[in-house]
């Protein structure tokens, strides 16, 4: 994905604390991201046999969660190209209950930087709960 | 139970997958992306995810007891449609910590003799 201008808007400075943005997902973004990601997993759109495995409820695909991650990392680094490293621990689960919208806010902070590259510390949280951990991208300034 | 003797076993894909601008579509929209010419950036899981598992399979795991921790994507450049992609998974390590059990395999995605992408994936079994 590329959005024109974002690269040049963008602050590049040890430090600096990019504006978060908030994703909703619910049920049916579950069901879409299974079939476009090939991840079919029951635990992520059956309730049943969710808390059948000790779940609270329908949980998100981690791999949805650094998804989003991913897409706030490209919106700043200005496309996709440029983004050439993104890890995360998927620490918490995202129970998406039937019926609402659940918000995702992520923020990210620049905590390196070097001439060709900088290094940000990514934060996902999902109802006050950090669920992704030490996750960390790498966009390069080429 | 998992084989421990399976770290530095490879296997590469018998059939490329070819990208599509549809793949691609579909993947960008369910992430909330409109713009499709480069591949979102975990695109490639959709890729990696079969040729992982059956690697995987082949030395044992139980997939009842999984729970994905963590993951990481090197990209060395976007995928696009057309592209087609081989891959080849590796057990690049295996421990047992507290009666779990730990497994990273990664996954090289090659475009003819280019290396596009390369993924790892690490895998808890819970005792």
């Amino acid at each position: 994905m590329d959005y024109a201008g974002g690269a040049r808007m963008r602050v590049v400075e040890l430090g600096y604390q990019i504006p978060a943005e908030t994703y909703k997902i619910n049920r049916a973004t579950l069901v879409e991201y299974a079939n476009a990601g090939g991840d079919q997993n029951p635990i992520h759109q059956d309730e049943t046999i969710a808390k059948s495995v000790g779940l609270p409820d329908v949980i998100a695909h981690g791999m949805l969660t650094m998804a989003l991650a991913g897409s706030y990392v490209t919106k700043w680094a200005g496309s996709a190209a440029a983004v050439t490293e993104i890890s995360s621990r998927f620490t918490k689960p995202v129970v998406v209950p039937a019926g609402v919208d659940v918000e995702i806010t992520i923020s990210a902070v620049i905590d390196e930087v070097s001439a060709r590259q900088v290094r940000l510390e990514i934060t996902a949280e999902c109802a006050g709960v950090k669920v992704l951990g030490m996750a960390k991208a790498t966009v390069s300034l080429l | 139970m998992f084989n421990p003797d399976a770290v530095g076993k490879s296997r590469k894909s018998s059939t490329t997958f070819k990208v599509t601008q549809e793949s691609i579509s579909n993947f960008a929209h369910a992430i909330g992306e409109s713009e499709v010419i480069n591949s979102p950036v975990t695109y490639s899981i959709m890729i990696s995810l079969g040729p992982s598992q059956t690697l995987l399979e082949d030395n044992g795991l139980d997939w009842t007891r999984v729970v994905h921790g963590d993951q990481k994507f090197q990209n060395n450049r976007p995928l696009h449609a057309g592209d087609e992609v081989t891959c080849t998974s590796t057990i690049e390590s295996y421990r047992a910590v507290a009666g779990n059990e730990i497994v990273t395999v990664r996954t090289d995605l090659h475009c003819g003799a280019e290396l596009a992408q390369v993924q790892w994936t690490t895998l808890v079994v819970r005792g």
